[in-house]
């Protein structure tokens, strides 16, 4: 089994469906595991019980990166590798990243006003992510603005590409840049400066939210690829009326 | 090389002449600068105080308005068809169009500075830097909006979705080059650090703009 042989949508339909009910399973569980640590997880000698958002916050900004990077590399296929899912991917994935940075932000301004005492802040973090915000919102207005998805696939994957940029300044935007918003403190050269009791949930909730994300963008590209279809029988039954 | 030059020519030649439109953004630019004071009000200390931002602001407004029709008029008479099909690379001839575009409204607009600067109370060393600054950043937002306006020509859809698409990626031209020139009128931060990541983010987009618009032509149009 290659990535070619889902090139056909059908086999796609036929294997996401046998995959799907497994995944959203292994979602809700893991998703109950990391909620009833998260909740049973120490309070922070510093921050108190609010240190409690981070394992929603967290999960949420890291997959808010990482579905920009499953989009640039369905753009990719569809730019170089013409892959018929591509853009299947693309833009059924474009929404759900939009969600995930939304709630990124959202629960990151929750979290600052017990802690920074403001909902808001100019800091280069939250103004990359906000960026990327923004950038979600312009692809999902540039895929409505077209009838033709191939011709909207071929723009909205450049644009995506242009956009991979901003990722690396995300990433990097709190060590580049001494702000308000702490520096990296998990992925980090010498290892975590997490303890373990907060580590161990935040860890089981990333996966958590990923496996969600694997889940909601399969469900989203059978969606979409049954969208087409009835779109694509729609036009032959009123081609056939003209007739 | 004779073919870039004389795509260069023709286009700052069409910008320049009747139809052209490249000086009605020097017009919106200081449409939008006369328009601040009474938006924030004819505060002298403060207008000073904003001057750069405002500057910018309505520099990247003014670039914008004008990239708009980069492609397009070139796409309705044919002409677009001719140079993606001739033997110059593409990404090269992308690059000249964004060069002639600059030379013919972006390079206006750093003209008209000392006298905008002039309204807003700015004294001779912040108009200077606000200049300077507008020189090494607006090649950086041709670059980057001629991504949008070659997305906008495949689409048939300019306008508003081209701004949605273009202003996000000008936002770090914007921050740096306000920083820069604040820098250098009150700061105490250096004017070097945040000037030198303006004059990258022209280099880089000098690099990306081209290549993504011309990638954009290719896959697009058909």
């Amino acid at each position: 089994m290659t990535l070619i042989d889902l090139a056909n949508p059908s086999r796609f339909l036929a294997l996401s469906a046998r995959v799907l009910p497994w995944l959203a399973a292994a979602t809700v569980i893991l998703l109950t595991i990391g909620l009833y640590q998260s909740a049973t997880a120490p309070d922070d000698y510093q921050q108190g019980a609010t240190v409690k958002i981070m394992f929603i916050h967290v999960p949420n900004a890291w997959l808010s990166m990482f579905v920009w990077g499953v989009m640039s590399v369905a753009s990719l296929g569809t730019l170089v590798w013409r892959h018929p899912l591509a853009d299947v991917a693309a833009k059924s994935a474009a929404p759900i990243g939009a969600a995930f940075t939304f709630l990124a932000l959202l629960t990151g301004s929750l979290w600052g006003r017990p802690m920074w005492g403001t909902y808001w802040e100019w800091d280069a973090r939250l103004t990359s992510v906000l960026i990327l915000f923004l950038m979600y919102l312009g692809l999902m207005a540039l895929w409505r603005a077209v009838e033709d998805p191939s011709r909207a696939a071929r723009a909205a994957a450049v644009l995506t590409l242009v956009g991979a940029i901003n990722l690396p300044i995300i990433k990097f935007s709190v060590d580049w840049w001494n702000t308000l918003h702490q520096p990296a403190s998990v992925m980090r050269m010498g290892g975590s400066t997490l303890d373990k009791s907060f580590l161990i949930p935040l860890l089981v909730m990333a996966v958590a939210f990923t496996l969600l994300f694997v889940t909601l963008h399969l469900a989203a590209m059978r969606n979409e690829i049954l969208r087409r279809r009835v779109r694509s029988l729609q036009m032959m039954q009123a081609s056939q009326k003209a007739a | 090389m004779t073919a870039l030059a004389a795509l260069i020519r023709r286009d700052i030649r069409i910008a320049l002449r009747v139809g052209g439109g490249a000086l009605i953004g020097v017009l919106f630019f200081l449409t939008v600068v006369v328009l601040m004071p009474f938006a924030v009000g004819p505060d002298l200390a403060q207008l000073a105080r904003l001057g750069p931002s405002i500057l910018w602001l309505g520099a990247l407004l003014a670039s914008l308005l004008t990239l708009d029709r980069l492609f397009m008029a070139d796409h309705e008479d044919g002409s677009l068809d001719l140079i993606t099909m001739s033997r110059t690379p593409l990404e090269l001839a992308c690059a000249s169009k964004a060069l002639a575009h600059w030379l013919a409204a972006g390079l206006p607009l750093i003209v008209a500075t000392p006298v905008l600067g002039l309204l807003l109370n700015l004294d001779m060393v912040s108009t200077g830097a606000v200049a300077l600054t507008l020189l090494a950043g607006t090649p950086a937002l041709t670059f980057t909006g001629m991504i949008g306006a070659a997305l906008a020509v495949t689409l048939h859809r300019g306008g508003l979705l081209m701004a949605v698409l273009v202003l996000p990626l000008s936002i770090p031209v914007l921050i740096f080059g306000v920083a820069a020139s604040q820098a250098a009128i009150t700061g105490p931060l250096s004017f070097g650090a945040p000037f030198s990541i303006l004059c990258a983010l022209s280099l880089v987009s000098l690099v990306i703009g081209p290549f993504a618009a011309a990638a954009s032509l290719k896959h697009g149009l058909d």
